[in-house]
Formats: C-alpha cells, sequence, structure tokens
C-alpha cells in the first residue's frame, strides 16, 4: 500500500488549489465580458444538500463545463452528510472523500452555505426561480419503522438515531440510550447493523482512538451488554452486509462468535452457483458458524468476554415490556421458512415463534427519505423523488442525486455513481436545450437577500473550516482525530467567530 | 489526526520507499539482462522508468511512464489521468473506485491478492476474473508495457453490492 499516496494528495491538494485561484483570476479577467458584466451564458445550478451525493454531483458539473456555477445548500452548519454523521469512527479511511469533496467546496465556481433549511428557510420554488436548476440530494433522513407493539419502550432505537447517537448527529445528541442490560438485538443484516454490533462490542481502547463522541465513549465504557444478536427474517445467503465488515466481526478483539449450526443447512451445497463476492461472504459466514476452530482460536474464544452472532429465519412480531419500568425486557420473533431462492428468496411464517430477552433492541430496516417541499413530486411508498436518471418527473429544472433518488441502499461509490449521471442528465439537457439558460438567472445573490430578511445567516465554507480547526485541535488533545461539536449552538458560535 | 498520522505515514514512507526502490531495481536490471539476450530489439525507454498504458472509459489509449514502486493509483494521481471518480478513498482499501482490469498474461504477473484486496474488489461494478485494485499494483520493471483498461463505473438499474459506509 502507498502510504506516501496521502500526502503527495495532500499537496496536489495545496498545488492544484493554488493554481485553481489563479485561474479562477484569469477567467475573471480575460472573460470579462462573461464573467463579471453579465450572468447569461453562465448556468447556475443549486444542490439541496451536502452529503457525498451533493458534492458529487457538483464535482461532476464543475468539471464537465468551465462556465457553471454550483451553490451547495446545508441545513446544518457543517456539511459532508453520513461521511461525517453515518461512517462508522472505526472506518476514518472510508473519510478520505472529505479530501475530494473539501476541494470541490474551494473552486472558485463552487460556494457552500450552510445552516440553510430548505422547505423552511427558503423554498424549492424560490430556489428554482433563482437557478437555472435545481438538484435535491438531501438524502434520507429518516427510518423504517417495524411496526410492532413495543417499538417505542425505552431500550428500543432505530439504527439511524443511535448511528447519529454516538457520530454526533446534534439531533440526536438526548437519545441517551440505555446499555445497562446483557443482551441487545439488532433487526436487520446489513452494514449498518454490523457497524451498531462493532461499536457495542469494541474494546474502549479502539473506539478511544477515533471520532466517536465524549458522551458516547463515556456510555459505552459504562455499557454491560455482552452479547448481541444480529437478526434477519431469511437465511445466510441473502445477509445484505459485506465481507470487509463480516470480517471485522469475527477478528474483534474480546469477543468470540455464536450462532446456530442448523440455519446453515443446505447452504454447503448450494455454494458452488454463486458468483464470486457472494460465495465469499457465505464461506466466512459459514466457517466462522459451524467450523471447529484450531488451539490458537479456541484459545482466543475462550478467553473473550462478549459474544455476537447473526440469527437467522426471525422476524419480530413483539416487544416485551418489563412490568415494573415500562422499558424492554425481550422480544418476540416469528420463525421463517424460505420459498425460492438467492436474492430473491421470500420469508414466509411458520407459525412457530420465538422469545428472547434483551434490554436493547436496535432496528436497522433501511433509511428513508422524506419529502420537504410540498411543491416537489415525491413517491411516499418508494420513499423517494421520482424521476428518471436523475430528472424528477413532471417538474422541469428539478433534478435528483443520491439515496433520495434512488432509495437508501449503497456504499458511497455508488453514490458517486448515481450523482455522475443525474449530473450527465443535467447537462444532456443544458446541451439538447432541455433546460434553458439563456435567461440570466441571479442564484445566490437573490437567495441570500431572502435569507437576510429572513434572517438566516449562512455558513460559509471557511466558516465550517473554523469549526474544522477547533474539532481536531480538541481532539489532539485526547488522542482522537477530533472532538465533534455536539450542537448546532456550538457550531453556529464558533462558525462566527 | 492530520498532523501525527502525516508524519507517521512519511516516516513510513521513506522506510519502504527506501527498500521497495532497492528491490524494485535489483528486479528490473535481472530481468533487463535476461531480455538483451533473447529479443533483441526493444524500444528505447528512459532508465528506471516502466510504461504503462491506460485504456480510459472512452476506449481511448493513454501512455504514461512511472516510477518503480509507484502504485498505479499513484500514477493515476501524478500523471493527472482524468478518470472519474478514481481512488475515492485514497489508496486505504476502503472503496472499489480504482478497479482496473488487466489481460490474462498481465494479470498473472501481478501476484496474489490479498483478502482485504479481494474484499473490497467484490464491491466493484464489472468485476472480471482478471480485475484488481489499482492502489494495490506496485509497478516493477517486470510490469513493462502493461495495459490497464479503467472499466465503466456506471450504476444502472442494478445496484453494486449492498451495504452502508
Amino acid at each position: 500500500m502507498s502510504s506516501c499516496r496521502l500526502l503527495q494528495s495532500e499537496l496536489k491538494l495545496w498545488t492544484s488549489g493554488r493554481s485553481k485561484w489563479t485561474r479562477g483570476l484569469n477567467e475573471g479577467i480575460g472573460w470579462s465580458g462573461k464573467t463579471f458584466l453579465s450572468t447569461s451564458c453562465c448556468p447556475k445550478v443549486c444542490i439541496v444538500g451536502s452529503g457525498p451525493a451533493g458534492f458529487y454531483t457538483a464535482q461532476h458539473l464543475i468539471k464537465a463545463r468551465q462556465d457553471v456555477e454550483v451553490d451547495i445548500y446545508e441545513r446544518l452548519p457543517v456539511p459532508f452528510g453520513l461521511v461525517r454523521f453515518g461512517v462508522a469512527p472505526d472506518h476514518p479511511e472510508v473519510k478520505n472523500v472529505i479530501n475530494t469533496f473539501t476541494q470541490t467546496a474551494k473552486h472558485s465556481r463552487c460556494s457552500f452555505y450552510g445552516n440553510v433549511n430548505v422547505g423552511k428557510d427558503v423554498t424549492v420554488g424560490e430556489l428554482q426561480q433563482a437557478y437555472h436548476a435545481v438538484v435535491l440530494s438531501y438524502g434520507a433522513e429518516g427510518n423504517r419503522r417495524v411496526g410492532v407493539p413495543g417499538e417505542d419502550l425505552r431500550g428500543v432505537y432505530s439504527a439511524k438515531d443511535f448511528v447519529g447517537w454516538y457520530n454526533g448527529l446534534p439531533s440526536c445528541r438526548e437519545l441517551s440510550p440505555d446499555l445497562s442490560c446483557e443482551t441487545a438485538v439488532i433487526l436487520g443484516q446489513g452494514n449498518v447493523a454490523l457497524d451498531v454490533a462493532r461499536i457495542l462490542l469494541s474494546p474502549l481502547d479502539i473506539l478511544k482512538k477515533t471520532d466517536i463522541t465524549q458522551p458516547a465513549l463515556e456510555a459505552l465504557a459504562e455499557s454491560q451488554v455482552r452479547k448481541v444478536l444480529i437478526v434477519g427474517r431469511r437465511g445466510p445467503m441473502q445477509v445484505a452486509c459485506t465481507i470487509k465488515e463480516l470480517r471485522e466481526m469475527v477478528n474483534l478483539p474480546g469477543t468470540r462468535p455464536e450462532m446456530v449450526a442448523a440455519d446453515f443447512e443446505g447452504v454447503p451445497e448450494a455454494l458452488k452457483d454463486l458468483p464470486r463476492p457472494r460465495k465469499r461472504l457465505t464461506e466466512l459466514l459459514m466457517k466462522t458458524a459451524m467450523e471447529v476452530p484450531g488451539d490458537k482460536e479456541l484459545e482466543r474464544r475462550k478467553n473473550a468476554t462478549k459474544i455476537w452472532g447473526f440469527r437467522f429465519y426471525r422476524s419480530p412480531t413483539e416487544i416485551f415490556a418489563d412490568p415494573s419500568h415500562s422499558r424492554t425486557a425481550g422480544i418476540r420473533l416469528a420463525v421463517n421458512r424460505l420459498e425460492g431462492s438467492g436474492e430473491r428468496a421470500q420469508a414466509v411464517l411458520t407459525g412457530e415463534v420465538e422469545d428472547v430477552s434483551c434490554g436493547l433492541v436496535i432496528s436497522s430496516i433501511g433509511y428513508k427519505s422524506h419529502p420537504i417541499d410540498p411543491s416537489v413530486p415525491f413517491d411516499s411508498r418508494r420513499a423517494i423523488v421520482p424521476n428518471s436518471v436523475g430528472r424528477v418527473h413532471q417538474a422541469a429544472g428539478l433534478y435528483c442525486s443520491g439515496w433520495l433518488k434512488t432509495g437508501p441502499t449503497g456504499v458511497i461509490a455508488t453514490t458517486m455513481n448515481n450523482s455522475f449521471d443525474t449530473a450527465r442528465s443535467l447537462l444532456e439537457d443544458v446541451d439538447s436545450g432541455t433546460l434553458d439558460i439563456s435567461t440570466a438567472k441571479p442564484g445566490s445573490q437573490i437567495v441570500s437577500m431572502l435569507l437576510e430578511e429572513r434572517g438566516v445567516k449562512p455558513v460559509t465554507f471557511s466558516d465550517w473550516e473554523k469549526i474544522d480547526s477547533l474539532e481536531m485541535r480538541k481532539g489532539e488533545a485526547c488522542g482522537k482525530p477530533r472532538e465533534k461539536l455536539l450542537t448546532v449552538e456550538e457550531m453556529l458560535k464558533v462558525a462566527r467567530t | 489526526m492530520a498532523l501525527v498520522t502525516a508524519l507517521r505515514r512519511l516516516a513510513q514512507v521513506s522506510l519502504r520507499e527506501f527498500s521497495r526502490r532497492s528491490t524494485a531495481v535489483s528486479w528490473g536490471a535481472f530481468h533487463t539482462a535476461e531480455r538483451s539476450f533473447t529479443t533483441g530489439a526493444q524500444p528505447l525507454r528512459s532508465d528506471n522508468k516502466v510504461t504503462v498504458h491506460f485504456i480510459n472509459r472512452d476506449g481511448e489509449k493513454i501512455t504514461v511512464k512511472a516510477s518503480p514502486g509507484d502504485s498505479l493509483l499513484d500514477v493515476v494521481i501524478n500523471e493527472d489521468l482524468d478518470f472519474d471518480g478514481f481512488g475515492a478513498c485514497e489508496g486505504t482499501l476502503a472503496c472499489s473506485t480504482c478497479h482496473l482490469i488487466f489481460d490474462e498474461e498481465m494479470y498473472k504477473k501481478l501476484g496474489p491478492v490479498t483478502d482485504e484486496e479481494m474484499d473490497m474488489l467484490d464491491l466493484a461494478y464489472g468485476l472480471t476474473e482478471t480485475s484488481r485494485l489499482g492502489c494495490q499494483i506496485c509497478l516493477t520493471k517486470s510490469l513493462e508495457g502493461m495495459v490497464a483498461r479503467v472499466p465503466e463505473s456506471v450504476a444502472d438499474i442494478r445496484q453494486t453490492k449492498d451495504g452502508s459506509a
């Protein structure tokens, strides 16, 4: 692995940033007619949301045409969306994409406006009047409800909130999850479920060197959770997680796996027909569940104080309350069997049930997008904005990218491609004339005016850099990459200094 | 993280680069000597450089000269090759965007794949039997003239393997 890569990229960032600045200046001077006098041929695009979708869409647009100007609006004072608030604290390499986003944000033709709530501080309609095109990339801030009795008991949380809590999302600060029980049940078997399991069971020594929030670290230090069950409706060959995350669980210090061998009936025979990625994943799962370990591993497992395991063919039907404390005491799981095979296999109830005692239930069955403006078409069944390759249906000049466009699945690279597709659609529309850029648009000038009238003061990218520096300085003091500010008020205070 | 890690990386790099380059040079020198006996007609190339050909997503061939020890991701960055979204995680085995495809002969020369690389490669769109992650391939003289194809990365209605970040 080339570790000089990072250093080189940082150098390149610096030097390219400088030359881009001078180039921008030259552009202005050279094309004084175009840039300084009129805004006529300058396509102005507004992007709502500053997570990977927003930034990758911006990146593609700016690169494709020398005259596109992009403004990114973000509700929070801080950018980067799920890269900051979703990616697990012990996955810092995944956050390297922030360097690319920072480069985009600092481009002369890109501007960041944080602390602006689209739908409340300014409407999508107003944005459409101010810009030639508006791209909605605000992701999925809600979660799918399990829809069983007891879901609102103390001790039951959505993975979205739990992850938001340990990652410092301001709206999840008060979650105070109750970790005073021995067994936790996670519903769902995707990578988010594995992230939650891993954070619940990771040795403190590892966590304390990450950017996990201080309150979460303290709560986890007091945690009594020793056993985590990761429950799914279907079987081992339908798990939605990927092999890297599974391997991390298998290798998690201080833990040992405990699964039900019978769940793997029929799996060894089906292996040979699987495509390589699914095959390797299933093999690892099977090996972990069934293989008799060698001496070294046996010894390691003997010394483990924490247990984790997948439980298959189980669907939740009810969450029970502890009568004296009105918190959860257990969960009833219906037993399923599979009809069909592969990705399309369906879980069918058998009529049997199984009760599991637990004090913590975390539902990780999917994030969910919300409509933020009544003027924007929204498909409430699929919880996305209806579109074709990013072009919003029946809404000229309106586009969408990221999870809002396709639904809340996929890694950052998936979102990247998805966003590039939307940008391409937008550019095609400019070229074909479907998107009319012949009239000048005021862009941020008019929006800034509106925001000022409404008492909203946006946070610029350099304001964010003040927050960024402070967080990193605070982190350095305690051996962490950063110590995140936990409230919007604190963020704004630092931004305004 | 930035300062401490950067310094640490610098120290690691100087050490690693040194050992890597010494190995590469002696390995390359051996092969050059061998070749001049067997073939005779070799294209002129400046010493200590490896020629790499990339086929981009438009089918165009781009030829560059790189140094032994550089990873293919390093080459793409250093030569400013404009592959959309390439190398998102900056070579830390946390994504699959530096996915490259080789012909069978070259693929065999690239050596064994670690589990960690395979795990991320499994997520790559358009995965083939001769796919590798560019950040894990370090150039040596024996790879002179290699052709690496940048595969399509467009996610169509089918998505790549699910998973969160």
